[in-house]
């Protein structure tokens, strides 16, 4: 018998007993989760981001182990890695985090008002309006710098244009909110294509990475811009719970419980709008993160909006962190929201086989 | 808490549905809107219920107009229990009553306090669904859920309450014992009930009063013997009746259709 054998053999022990003891704890786990899935749901994404927000803070071209990370936050140490934690990785961090609460809890807020679980952050043609007028700033070489902001106002532009067209007799209808920014998107996506035609190359380059979403090189400036507004967005979101879980029992019974109708979507869309478009304005087009994280967190959690609404955007923080994470592993950088449709993807078919609830 | 309903014209859009329709509602009484397809008794209710403004005219609840008072504050004296019924999923019993507590909770409160939960347990315990206060909303029969949409009616705490053809989706079981619970509530609370009803004998059995409506207008309105007789059932609904005294009461029994003009 060698060393090896035997080490083998302890080890097979080991796991054998290991498992053994894992089933108890699943079982207790089991019986734990189906009776307080709050605690457990807090815990489970409270673990999340702390181990994903110690792996990105480490992690990257160059590692940082978790003693220096540590001598860096109380500003000691190597001046290198001190700029490397505080001036490279903790505002891209805190840029994931920002954008990935404002796109989860943008995505709930729509699902939960439009009455549609298919519904994205963008479907009331923020992206639309934000991705033409980031192409067209970009083909046309004008204001580059000033691409945020601009692409801010196009998206609150084109979703005024959206809930112009969404108007009823009655005051706002859902259905035709959802016709009117599928409309625009159409025709400002055919738009865009046209200008990405002519662009010329590095162009073309540069709308695709914006299309794509990417949080590369997004600095403390990019965070202080959006985050004022983006955190009292998410405060309001919070506050709209109540409202969006009367609107999910239709028209006829909010109106009975004496909730405005028209009041109560503007409100609504106007704070998904605002969180949708601050998130485009600072790291582009993001995919798959609002329109995936209310699902999961509606698994988790259940329906209520109390409940949805800031888990989505802390269940969204965290994923946008953990795809940033990804991104950053191999050779290449990859933009972000490649990682997150490609991550997202399968986990939406993973859904829908096993039954996507209804909103 | 008398509902006063003075020369209401209205319908969707700019086509009136309802013409110059005046009626009142005396607390505690039970009205039943009845009219074939088309008559305008669903409109009506939907223009007393808020959900469609009125073109023409008012209606008042306690002497205040309801289409200019605060929604909140007609929220708490009147209820609706719709046609249709939209259900979240995951949402449970006790959650979907719960949530008809909305008007009586300022926009900053976040749970529900003592009297909230009193309210919303007695609203269960009314209709008889206590065993299923925990069980999804989804799971429930036609009938159970309706009860529960009801108990979320009842957990308003409402003085009136609305029924949308209330009994059209559910079996001859449950259509009785709904009545018969909304009977119970209206002498032992003394709610006031509008509902519409397709079915004339349910109508000729619970109500107090009836209004009959033909062609967005009502054509009878009174008490539920004077008003359910053979004439006016022909001009009305096109049908040839025999009315039959029961131990219940009169009920009506279907002849024939009328091949006539007047119903148009």
């Amino acid at each position: 018998m060698t060393v090896k054998s035997i080490c083998i053999n302890l080890l097979g022990i080991s796991i054998s007993k290991l498992s053994k003891k894992r089933m108890q704890l699943i079982g207790t786990v089991r019986k734990t989760w189906l009776s307080n899935r709050l605690f457990v749901a807090i815990f489970l994404l409270g673990m999340a981001v702390i181990v994903t927000l110690a792996l990105s803070l480490s992690q990257g071209a160059v590692p940082l182990s978790l003693e220096e990370i540590w001598q860096a936050l109380l500003h000691q140490g190597d001046p290198v890695k001190q700029t490397i934690l505080w001036d490279l990785r903790m505002p891209r961090i805190a840029a994931a985090m920002l954008v990935g609460a404002g796109l989860g809890m943008s995505g709930a807020l729509l699902q939960g008002m439009l009455r549609n679980s298919l519904a994205d952050p963008f479907i009331l043609g923020i992206s639309a309006g934000a991705g033409l007028v980031a192409i067209a700033m970009i083909v046309l070489q004008v204001f580059v710098a000033w691409i945020p902001l601009a692409a801010w106002g196009g998206a609150i532009v084109t979703t005024g244009i959206v809930i112009f067209l969404g108007r009823s007799a009655g005051g706002i209808s859902v259905e035709k909110l959802i016709l009117g920014g599928v409309a625009v998107s159409s025709l400002f996506a055919s738009i865009q294509s046209v200008l990405l035609l002519i662009a010329e190359d590095g162009q073309v380059q540069l709308a695709l990475n914006w299309l794509v979403g990417s949080l590369n090189g997004r600095g403390w400036t990019q965070v202080q811009m959006a985050a004022p507004y983006m955190i009292v967005g998410l405060i309001a979101g919070c506050l709209l719970a109540r409202s969006v879980n009367v609107l999910s029992l239709g028209d006829d019974l909010a109106v009975s419980l004496g909730i405005s109708l028209t009041r109560s979507r503007l409100l609504i869309g106007a704070v998904a709008t605002l969180l949708a478009a601050g998130a485009v304005s600072v790291a582009g087009l993001i995919g798959f993160v609002g329109l995936v994280v209310p699902h999961g967190v509606r698994m988790l959690v259940g329906t209520d909006n109390r409940l949805c609404l800031p888990f989505s955007a802390v269940a969204g923080a965290w994923l946008l962190t953990f795809a940033d994470l990804l991104s950053r592993l191999g050779a290449v950088e990859l933009p972000v929201g490649a990682i997150t449709a490609l991550l997202g993807s399968p986990m939406f078919i993973w859904l829908l086989y096993s039954g996507v609830k209804k909103v | 808490m008398t509902l006063n309903i003075k020369n209401l014209t209205g319908g969707y859009a700019t086509v009136p549905i309802i013409h110059n329709v005046s009626l009142t509602v005396e607390p505690g009484e039970w009205l039943s809107l009845v009219g074939a397809n088309g008559s305008g008794k669903s409109t009506l209710l939907k223009l007393i219920s808020r959900i469609l403004t009125p073109q023409k005219g008012t209606v008042l609840l306690d002497g205040k107009v309801i289409h200019t008072q605060s929604a909140v504050e007609v929220a708490q004296k009147m209820a609706l229990l719709p046609q249709q019924q939209t259900v979240p999923s995951g949402l449970t019993v006790y959650q979907l009553v719960a949530l008809g507590r909305t008007p009586h909770q300022p926009w900053w409160k976040w749970e529900l306090d003592t009297e909230d939960k009193i309210q919303v347990e007695k609203a269960i315990s009314s209709v008889n669904i206590e065993r299923f206060s925990q069980r999804p909303v989804e799971q429930l029969s036609g009938g159970e859920r309706q009860r529960a949409f009801l108990a979320l009616a009842l957990a308003q705490n409402p003085q009136v309450i609305l029924l949308d053809e209330p009994t059209t989706y559910l079996d001859i079981r449950y259509q009785l014992q709904l009545l018969e619970l909304m009977k119970k509530l209206n002498q032992e609370q003394g709610l006031t009930i509008i509902t519409v009803l397709h079915e004339l004998n349910f109508a000729a059995r619970y109500s107090h009063r009836l209004a009959m409506l033909k062609n967005g207008s009502i054509w009878a309105l009174g008490k539920t013997d004077n008003v359910m007789t053979p004439e006016n059932i022909s001009q009305v609904f096109g049908l040839e009746v025999a009315i039959m005294n029961t131990p219940i009461g009169k009920q009506i029994c279907p002849i024939a259709a009328i091949e006539s003009d007047d119903k148009k």
